[in-house]
Formats: structure tokens, sequence, C-alpha cells
């Protein structure tokens, strides 16, 4: 197992620096500059600044000197914040984006694995149905539309939660909902699909041979044989995540990382969009490495041998 | 047939399953008894009913299933009146039922030994510790080696003949009265099969099980059955012991399966099979099912049912052939030689209880 983590390591550490590097040279086709008011200032005062930023020197330097500073841990300044560092930068905005996506991961995930679950046991009844049908509404309805909706009927109608900010969990509830809903659907979908196959297996059968009643069954057999293939979608249902947190975040003036990622990209700040690259892609590795040691605590036949 | 030593007793058994191209009636009054210690094999083709009959007893058919009728005696109570909860009492403890294809049958997310302790905690309410002992030493008895450290192994750690020993050991392990076999040699390499088979034989000669042993071979049936019967189209055509049937089969199908099981004999010949396919049971023919197959068949075939005639104390048969009217029809040559065999047979038991069976002998 030790020996297999260090393998994994060293490949995620390699697809970070392929991330980087690719990264870097795409971010420098982007159009435009970091300079927020470059018509105003002269060719001198631009070669000022860009000598201050070491923009001046030809990109292949440039990316080396970023990147002896990524192995030292410095991530640069933000051009758009003057004098704070992206460390720090990140550093204070990743708490509210993984509270709200690990919230929504867990509970979206969870809640899809019953629903799914009781759709494929009461299969082909009304029960059945609906589960479907909500399963369904959960994927085609926008993480952004379903905050809005939230914001006026729990926050404003009902006023149960907050409607935007920060500051406790109630403050994650309506934000946690609104991104928990394509999770939850995606599982809920799988769920069933795969609850019905395993509910027509030959060990089920055996199982009721057996004598256990349906919960047992259920609880022994069918959940932890759909599991295997919940655990694919895991990876991308994450990715997901991440990405409607931009949105989502925005609507609900989260100080999180999401809504700073879109502000970098609009206003070129370069060492912030390579800090939150290199962020997002090792959140995904680390996401995709705990996929696949879950694979192999929950079956048997694709366990890592020691 | 009413019998003391009889554990089940199934009388008049009619499934019907609603499809939406109709009723199909797979089950079309069956009658068999099961006795205590001995092995009834059940034998047809594809489609014969064989399965849906002993789901019937597990009480686990398919929920379209309709039971038109009939009853099923164990302990002298019906079990087809039991409620869902009172069969999962009766599954597992009582009767047990080893499946087909040992690779899907148990669960690859359980380590073996709860998959065969898992009855008894279910039954008895036993101690984790206790009921692990117990696998243990059910995984012995089923002859799987190093058990101590295979205990904690996943099935797909162990081969097809292995799993089903483990199948085995799961049924086995509350020493259930009745063991429902539904062709637990199929899906395994014929070298095994036999291993399999007398693991099974010795285990019931320890335990006194009886055994509905459900199979399509009739090879598998002559080693392991002590009384055989036929299925056709959702009825019994015939039933006897096993040597009545081998070697004294009365009914055209019985015939006809037999012909067409390879034996000793028949290398380089063509393998005789029974042409054209069982009857659409969602409109089951009149008459007897298996006319339209037969080339023995009687007008009367088409026309009327025929009852059971009783070729002895043991041995009936469900066809005109041998009405009292019907004229004499010379069966193929190799039940002739096997009708021999059986007079042979006969003969040299014929101070045992089997001398009965004289008399039809000489009649043919």
């Amino acid at each position: 197992m030790a020996k297999y983590l260090a393998k994994r390591i060293f490949y995620i550490i390699l697809t970070l620096f392929i991330v980087t590097t690719v990264t870097f040279f795409l971010m420098k086709f982007m159009p435009g500059t970091p300079l927020t008011n470059q018509a105003k200032l002269s060719p001198s005062q631009i070669h000022q600044i860009y000598k201050q930023y070491g923009l001046d020197k030809p990109l292949w330097q440039q990316y080396l000197s970023y990147l002896a500073g990524v192995v030292h841990g410095n991530f640069g300044t933000s051009f758009q914040f003057s004098d704070q560092p992206v460390s720090y930068l990140i550093g204070s905005r990743l708490g509210p984006s993984l509270t709200i996506g690990g919230e929504a991961m867990v509970v979206g995930v969870i809640i899809g694995i019953i629903v799914g679950s009781i759709g494929a046991v009461k299969q082909d009844t009304w029960v059945d149905t609906a589960t479907t049908i909500i399963s369904i509404l959960g994927v085609s309805i926008p993480s952004f539309v379903l905050a809005v909706l939230l914001q006026y009927y729990l926050g404003l109608k009902l006023r149960l939660f907050p409607i935007a900010d920060w500051g406790g969990f109630m403050y994650t509830v309506l934000p946690t909902l609104a991104l928990a809903a394509s999770p939850f659907a995606e599982t809920a979908r799988f769920m069933r699909t795969e609850m019905v196959d395993v509910l027509s297996s030959d060990y089920i059968e055996l199982a009721k041979a057996k004598g256990l009643n349906k919960v047992g069954i259920i609880y022994h057999h069918a959940l932890r044989n759909s599991l295997i293939p919940i655990v694919t979608i895991v990876g991308p249902l994450a990715v997901n995540i991440m990405t409607g947190s931009m949105v989502v975040e925005n609507i609900f003036s989260i100080p999180g990382i999401g809504e700073q990622f879109v502000k970098s990209i609009l206003t070129n700040d370069y060492p912030t969009i390579m800090g939150l690259a290199i962020v997002y892609c090792a959140m995904l590795c680390v996401v995709l490495l705990i996929t696949d040691i879950l694979y192999g605590l929950i079956d048997p036949r694709i366990r890592i041998n020691k | 047939m009413e019998n003391s030593k009889n554990i089940l007793e199934v009388r008049n058994l009619k499934i019907n399953f609603n499809t939406y191209a109709g009723k199909v009636q797979a089950i079309r009054d069956v009658s068999f008894d099961l006795q205590k210690g001995e092995t009834l094999a059940i034998v047809g083709e594809s489609g014969s009913g064989k399965s849906v009959t002993t789901r019937s007893i597990m009480g686990l058919n398919a929920p379209n299933a309709d039971i038109a009728g009939g009853t099923i005696m164990f302990k002298d109570q019906d079990l087809l009146k039991k409620t869902r909860k009172q069969m999962d009492e009766i599954r597992g403890r009582d009767i047990a039922e080893i499946f087909q294809d040992p690779m899907t049958s148990l669960d690859p997310t359980m380590k073996i030994g709860k998959q065969i302790a898992e009855p008894l905690v279910i039954h008895k309410g036993m101690k984790r510790e206790k009921a692990m002992a117990q696998a243990l030493e059910m995984m012995k008895l089923v002859g799987i080696e190093n058990a101590e450290k295979r205990i904690n192994d996943y099935p797909h750690q162990f081969s097809g003949g292995m799993r089903q020993r483990i199948v085995i050991a799961i049924a086995l392990v509350n020493y259930p009265e009745i063991l429902i076999a539904d062709e637990p040699t199929t899906a395994l390499d014929v070298t095994i099969q036999a291993q399999i088979l007398d693991l099974m034989k010795e285990l019931q000669t320890k335990t006194n099980t009886s055994i509905i042993f459900i199979t399509h071979d009739l090879g598998v049936v002559a080693g392991m059955a002590d009384r055989v019967a036929v299925m056709y189209a959702g009825k019994i055509v015939e039933y006897g012991t096993v040597d009545e049937i081998f070697y004294n089969p009365k009914h055209p199908y019985t015939w006809g399966l037999l012909n067409s099981m390879p034996t000793m004999d028949t290398s380089g010949t063509e393998l005789p099979s029974i042409p054209g396919t069982p009857p659409d049971l969602l409109n089951p023919p009149k008459g007897d099912a298996f006319a339209a197959r037969n080339k023995y068949a009687l007008k009367i075939d088409t026309e009327q049912e025929p009852p059971f005639f009783k070729v002895s104390d043991t041995h009936y048969a469900a066809t005109w052939l041998l009405d009292p009217h019907a004229p004499k029809v010379t069966p193929p040559d190799q039940i002739i030689e096997r009708q021999k065999h059986f007079a042979k047979l006969t003969h040299e038991t014929i101070h045992s209880n089997r001398g009965k069976h004289i008399e039809e002998e000489e009649q043919l």
C-alpha cells in the first residue's frame, strides 16, 4: 500500500508539473495585459511596471523563474491585490470553497445513494417514478437557477436561512443545497440502475434462499455491490462541483476561490491564475486518489496488493 | 402415495405467469412426494417447469407468478399459504437451495466465512465468533483445504469447483431437511462435476437431508437419484425409481430423453434427438402436450389428456400407450436394450422387493 501511495504521489507531482507548464504558456496567449488602465500609461511607465514584475524577460525565463518559485513554495504576488502573496490569497479563500464543496459532495452523494436505492427496491411503482423524476430534475436544473430559487423561497419568503454572505454553518446551507443537486441526481440515477441490476443477480437470490429479509439483503449484500460504479462517478462529480461553485459562490457572495478564479482570469492576474490552476489540479488529483482507494475498500477484486 | 416418510408433499400445483402476451401456464397440475433422506431428480428440458416448481417450494417465484391452485405440504403446513416473513424463517433453515452457477451465486464483496456463517446468524441468532467457528467446520466438511486461512478470502480467490463447495456449505450449514439443487453441476467441468456430486452424496448420508435434484442431464441422474420424475410442458409425465426410469421407461418422452443421452455404445453414430420444440404454454395443446413431437402418438393423444397409468407401486406414467386398449408399439432399439437390462436386473434381485416388476418385464 505504501509503495502504491508513493507511486501515485509521484504521478500526482508529474501531473501538476505538466499542468503548470501547459497552463503557463496557454495563459500567456490570452489577449490583454494585466494593466487595467493601459491607455493612460506612457510606454516607459508600462516598461517600468513590466520590469517590476519580471514580465519584460523572455517567456522561457519567466517560466523557469516561476517554476523555481513554486518549488520553493513561492507562488508570487497577486497583480490585482498588490502586496498580497498568491499563497495567502488562496489560503484565505480556500476554506469557504472547500466547506460548501465538501458539504455538497457528501450530502448529494449520500442522499443520492438512499434515494436511488429506494427507487430500485420499489422498482416499477409510483415511488420509483417519483425518484426518477426528482433525479431528472436535479440533473437538468442548472445550479445557478436552483440557487436563486432557494434564495427566494427558503431565504426571502420563509426566512429559514440567510440569503447570502458568509459566517457560520447557517450560511452554508443554501449554497450547499444548490451545489448538491447535481451530485445527488447523478448518484441517484446511477444507484437505481446499478441496484436494479444487483437485485436481479444470483447472489441476491442466494441471500433470499438463506432466509435473509429484504432489509438484510439490501444492507448486507446489495448496497456494497451497487456502490462500485458510484465510486467511478465521484471524480467527475467533484469536478462539476468545482466549476459549479464559481457561479454559486458569486450568487451567494461567498468569499471563495471560485469567485477569485473568474476575477483573476478577467484581469490577467497571471500569478493568481497559475496558483489557482495548480490548486484545482491538486484537488482533482487527490479526489481521484481517494476514489481509487475507495474502490479497493469496496471491491476486494480490485484491492491493491500490499 | 400418502406416506409418513414423506417430508414434502406437492399436490395439484398449478402456476401461471401473467405476461404481456397473456397467461403462461408454466406448471399444470404437478404432484409429487419427497421422502426423508432420498434424492428425487426432476428431469426435463428447459422451460418444462422444473425450476418454477422448486422456486414455489422456496417461495421465491417471480412477482408475476400466480399460484392458481394446489398445496405444498411441509411438516403439516402448506408452504403456499405462508407469508413472506414466515417463508424467510423456513428458507435457509429447513429448506435450502444450491444454484446453478457458482461463479455468480456468491457475493463478490463479502468474505466467504461470513457468507457461510450468515444463515446461522439469521436463523439461530448466533454470535459472530461461534458462527464463524461453525462456518470453519462446514468448510472443512465440504473439503476446502487450508480452511483456517481461506475463511477470510473472497469468492474471486476460489475456483469454480471450490465456489460450488462453498455454496453447498452455505446451504447445509443449518442442516436443512430439504436441499434443492438446481442444476448444481451444469456450470462446472466434467471432472469437477463428479467431485461435487460425490460430495453431495457423502453429505447427504451424513446429514440425512432429502434432496430435490433438478437437471436436464440424465447422466448425472443415474448416479445421484433414488427416484426420478420426468417433466414435460409443465407436467410430470413419468415417475419411478431410478432403475425403473432408466431401464423400463414407458413414456415416449422418456424414451426420447434416454435415446438422446450418449452411452458407451453410441460412439461413431449420430446421437438421436427429439424433433420439434416444446409447446407454447400460453395455449397448451389439448390432450397430451408431447403428442406433436411423438411418433408413437395415438389419435386419443390429441383429444384427451392421458391419466397416470400404474406400472408398479413406485412407477407411474401418463401415456395412452399404457391403456389396455392401446395398440402395442415397439420402442426404439436402445430402449429395448435397456428393458432387457432391466429384466436382468430384476431377475438378479428377484428375491428382493423389486421382484414385483418382473411381471411387466415378461409382458414386453
